[in-house]
C-alpha cells in the first residue's frame, strides 16, 4: 500500500465537469442560468413572466428539476419555450453530469439562454456547480428577512437575488432594506431586485439585466 | 440525500484518482471535514458503508474522517473565537463583523492504495503532518 496525498476538494471532480460545461457553453453562446430558490417562492412563476417578455428577442429553452413530476415543464411549454423535465432520481441537487445530460436532451445548441429551474431548496443546490454562467436565486417575502443569515453560502454563491412577490409586502414584516444589507455583507458584489411576477412590477430591471447578461455571454 | 450526492462525487473523484495513478485498489482514505461544513459524518460513514460494497475498487476503503474545528475571525476587534460555541455575533465585543476562517471545508488528504504496477507496491510516501491546530 502507498499512501498518495491528494488534498482535494470532495466534489472536485463536479467542479472539474462543471467547468468543462460552462468553456462549451461559452464557445456556443449559451447562457446557462441557474435558478435557485425555496419550494414555492415562485420559480416557474417568475419564469413564465419572463419567458413571455423576452421569448421575441432570445431563443430560451428551460430544464425543470424536480425530484418527480414533470408539471412544472408543461408549465413553460406552454408560454412557448422548450422545456424538458430533469429527474434527478431523488437527490436533493443538480450536479454537473445531470446538467450535462439534461441539455443533451433538451438539444438547445441554438439558443441563446436556458435557465435550469433547480430543485426546490436552499441549501445544497448551493454547493454543487452546476457549469451555469450565471446564478441567479429567488428570495419570496413570505420566507423573511432572515434567510440571508440561515442560508448564508446559496447568497454567496449567487450572482443575483431576486427578492419576489413584493407585491405582498404590506402583509408582512418583511424589511427589504434589512435583507439587502445581509445578502451584501455576505456578498458584496450581489446584483439585487425587488420583484412581483404579478403585478410585474420591477420586472423590467431584472430583465434587462438578463439581456445584457445574455449579450455579454456571446462577446 | 445530501450525503449520498457527496459520496457519488467522492467515488468519482477517486476513479479519477485511480486511473490516473494506475491504482488496483484503495485501502483507506482519509477525509478532512470542518465542523461547520454541514456534513453528518455519522450518516455519511454509514452510505459510504453502503456505497462501497457495490464499487469494486473501493470495496475495502475504510472512511476516516478527521474533524477540523471551526474558527470565525471578527473584523471589529481582530479576535479569532471558536464558531460552534459563539455562532456569527462575535462574543468579545458583540459586532456582527465577522467570518468563517476555517471549519467549512470538505477535503480528500489523502488516500492508501495498492498500485498495479508491482514495482511500486514497495514505495511508501511519507504522510503529510496534520495541519497545525491553530487558533488554540
Amino acid at each position: 500500500m502507498k499512501i498518495i496525498e491528494l488534498k482535494e476538494t470532495i466534489t472536485a471532480s463536479n467542479d472539474r465537469d462543471a467547468q468543462v460545461l460552462r468553456d462549451e457553453l461559452k464557445r456556443q453562446g449559451t447562457l446557462l442560468v441557474n435558478l435557485m430558490a425555496s419550494p414555492g417562492a415562485g420559480k416557474t412563476t417568475l419564469l413564465e413572466r419572463t419567458i413571455q417578455d423576452l421569448k421575441d428577442r432570445y431563443s430560451i429553452a428551460v430544464m425543470e428539476a424536480d425530484v418527480d413530476s414533470d408539471v412544472d415543464a408543461k408549465r413553460i411549454e406552454l408560454m412557448g419555450a422548450r422545456a424538458v423535465q430533469a429527474h434527478t432520481g431523488g437527490m436533493c441537487h443538480m450536479d454537473a453530469g445531470m446538467t450535462r445530460r439534461a441539455l443533451e436532451e433538451l438539444d438547445a445548441k441554438d439558443a441563446d439562454l436556458v435557465i435550469l429551474e433547480n430543485v426546490g431548496n436552499l441549501i445544497c443546490p448551493a454547493e454543487f456547480d452546476t457549469g451555469a454562467g450565471k446564478n441567479v436565486m429567488i428570495l419570496s417575502v413570505p420566507e423573511g428577512d432572515d434567510k440571508p443569515l440561515k442560508y448564508p453560502l446559496m447568497f454567496t454563491t449567487s450572482d443575483v437575488l431576486l427578492i419576489s412577490k413584493i407585491d405582498v409586502l404590506p402583509y408582512f414584516d418583511f424589511a427589504i432594506e434589512k435583507c439587502v444589507e445581509r445578502a451584501k455583507k455576505l456578498n458584496p458584489s450581489i446584483e439585487i431586485f425587488a420583484v412581483s411576477s404579478k403585478t410585474g412590477e420591477g420586472m423590467a430591471a431584472w430583465e434587462n439585466w438578463l439581456s445584457n447578461a445574455i449579450d455579454a455571454w456571446k462577446a | 440525500m445530501h450525503e449520498m450526492g457527496i459520496i457519488l462525487h467522492l467515488a468519482k473523484t477517486l476513479d479519477e484518482t485511480a486511473e490516473e495513478q494506475n491504482l488496483k485498489r484503495i485501502g483507506k482514505v482519509v477525509l478532512q471535514v470542518g465542523e461547520v461544513s454541514g456534513i453528518m459524518t455519522d450518516y455519511f460513514e454509514e452510505c459510504w458503508n453502503w456505497f462501497r460494497k457495490r464499487h469494486p475498487k473501493l470495496e475495502d476503503a475504510e472512511l476516516v474522517i478527521e474533524t477540523i474545528p471551526a474558527f470565525t475571525y471578527c473584523s471589529s476587534c481582530e479576535r479569532t473565537y471558536p464558531t460552534v460555541r459563539f455562532g456569527r455575533e462575535c462574543p468579545y465585543c458583540h459586532s456582527g463583523e465577522t467570518w468563517l476562517v476555517r471549519g467549512n471545508e470538505c477535503v480528500i488528504k489523502e488516500i492508501e492504495a495498492e498500485s498495479n504496477d508491482p514495482d511500486e507496491t514497495r514505495t511508501e510516501i511519507e504522510t503529510p503532518p496534520t495541519p497545525e491546530e491553530d487558533g488554540k
